[in-house]
């Protein structure tokens, strides 16, 4: 596995040319969204300014060449994952339509009252609240696999007990976006398939980062968003297992969803494409599969390798920072450990952390990491700052971020 | 730039006006989600003028320190010139405009203040300016 020569990736970022305050960026929000490589940027005028057509019915040149490239896309992401075909991949707006996608269809088909939802105490709010909706319109009880002592990862105990309740669904993140824990989602697939549940996996902080393959997890939905990989906003994915697709009912009606329509009923289109109605985003998904041939040219486990070493070097500067707190799992637990390193200052608020740290030209992001009933009832903190990694960071990064924890201390004369 | 500047830390670390007063006769609590700063504001109004004013709370150091300036501020003040401050007289007094994000913890006390105010004047609080 090749190391990544770090100042070559981010010449191909045209974001790394910008000075914030006169300095230099250091973007060390990845989490939140990643920057875009030239490739991705200029496939999208590309599409506008050589071959901007709608897809699907269109028997012209460029409206065939756009359609092509859009189911390209598909097959791109595809091989990424390692979904069987791109057949099973719908194209959504981002996790949160993906998940919510799964709510509406499969879910609200299959789960009915007094069934079990079974979720984690490390979801993002997109994977907590469609199922919060969904057990309210059907009388369905969501329940919460709680963690450890230490609260950096699920409580084996709590695994079995939760499961043991039979839940229709366990909705589950692959990686939490605020603490980094990596859950083991393969094996935990195959316990909740035991007692017969489906398993949806939030891939939205583990796709971007690691090698992920669906067969192998055995999941039977995988949803993450396109602008965490290197992809634009407004472009998402949501693989489903095919019977799953076959079987469930649309979500939004209209145009290229159906096969016919008649006055009073439609046949609905093959899969996926009764999940995707009305024009999609064609340059977000054509866009996406640039961005998918970029990280595969670096390669996922280079990827995961670097922000491996990022994450243990960044934990091991930290914590020897008096009053730094740092939450999740430990150093030597590396390998269950994504590239985010959530941390809070005794005594200094993190968004007065983060405005410090923006001050330095350094964009981090402090708040309840749309995670509040982790971070506020179980942390029991306001908020969190967090540090995040990707390809175009380095180990100056991260020493840009210490100078910036010692600037902080030093004017709320913290020692 | 420099937002924290040695007179914003200074309140925030040691805030001026600080607590809740028996003698207030209207108060208003304010909820900012960004930063989960969480400020109430306590005045005593006599004769149109503000008398005394104080908060309590918690939050990031804009608004506690914003808070504890602001506070300063209202003593003597006319009820009527109260509410028609804004977020300039915020960037005003902190001598620095902290950015449009962060200006919603600097204004959170002045918002408070004046729906503190227009309770004790039974008007409808929604009408303090959406600038706020």
């Amino acid at each position: 596995m090749a190391a990544i020569d770090v100042e070559k990736v981010k010449n191909d970022f045209p974001i790394f040319d910008i000075k914030v305050g006169g300095k230099p960026l250091v973007y060390l929000d990845s989490a939140a969204t990643s920057q875009k490589p030239r490739k991705v940027i200029n496939a999208i005028s590309k599409y506008y300014k050589r071959y901007n057509a709608n897809i699907h019915r269109g028997v012209y040149k460029i409206a065939e060449q756009a359609t092509e490239e859009y189911i390209k896309s598909k097959k791109k992401v595809a091989k990424l994952v390692n979904a069987d075909s791109g057949e099973n991949l719908v194209y959504t707006r981002n996790t949160t339509e993906s998940i919510n996608m799964v709510s509406y269809t499969w879910a609200e088909q299959n789960v009915g009252s007094g069934d079990h939802i079974l979720v984690t105490d490390m979801e993002h709010h997109s994977n907590i609240v469609p199922w919060q909706m969904l057990a309210k319109r059907k009388g369905a009880i969501l329940d919460y696999i709680s963690l450890n002592n230490e609260h950096s990862e699920l409580d084996e105990e709590s695994i079995e007990t939760q499961l043991a309740k039979n839940p229709k669904l366990l909705a589950i993140t692959h990686c939490s976006n605020v603490l980094g824990t990596i859950v083991d989602v393969k094996s935990i697939t195959r316990k909740a398939h035991q007692t017969g549940a489906k398993v949806l996996v939030d891939g939205a902080q583990s796709v971007p980062h690691m090698p992920v393959d669906i067969a192998d997890i055995g999941c039977d939905f995988l949803a993450f968003s396109g602008h965490k990989m290197l992809g634009p906003t407004g472009i998402g994915v949501l693989y489903a297992k095919h019977d799953i697709l076959e079987e469930s009912q649309p979500f939004l009606g209209g145009g290229d969803m159906i096969k016919t329509v008649e006055r009073q009923d439609f046949t609905p289109n093959d899969v996926p494409w009764k999940f995707e109605a009305g024009t999609p985003n064609i340059e977000g998904g054509i866009a996406l599969g640039v961005a998918v041939d970029y990280l595969r040219k670096i390669g996922m486990g280079s990827i995961r390798e670097h922000e491996k070493m990022l994450t243990r070097y960044a934990l091991e500067k930290l914590s020897g920072i008096d009053k730094v707190n740092l939450f999740g799992l430990p150093v030597e637990r590396i390998e269950s450990r994504g590239g985010v390193v959530p941390f809070a200052i005794n005594g200094i608020h993190p968004h007065d952390v983060a405005t410090i740290f923006d001050s330095e030209g350094i964009a981090i992001r402090a708040g309840h990491h749309c995670a509040m009933p982790l971070v506020v009832e179980i942390l029991k903190e306001p908020a969190l700052s967090r540090i995040s990694f990707y390809l175009y960071n380095n180990e100056r990064d991260v020493d840009a971020a210490v100078a910036a924890i010692n600037k902080a201390k030093s004017i709320f004369k913290i020692q | 730039m420099d937002l924290y500047a040695e007179e914003i830390v200074s309140h925030y670390e040691h805030p001026h006006n600080k607590g809740k007063p028996r003698d207030a006769n209207t108060n208003y609590h304010e909820y900012n989600p960004l930063c989960g700063d969480d400020i109430t504001i306590y005045l005593k109004i006599e004769g149109g003028i503000v008398k005394s004013a104080s908060f309590d709370g918690t939050g990031c150091a804009i608004s506690v320190g914003s808070a504890s300036m602001l506070t300063d501020l209202l003593k003597g003040k006319k009820v009527g010139d109260v509410e028609k401050m804004g977020p300039k007289d915020i960037i005003g007094m902190l001598g620095i405009d902290p950015g449009p994000t962060r200006l919603k913890c600097a204004t959170l006390s002045l918002k408070a203040t004046q729906k503190a105010i227009f309770v004790y004047e039974k008007k409808d609080a929604s009408s303090v300016s959406k600038d706020l």
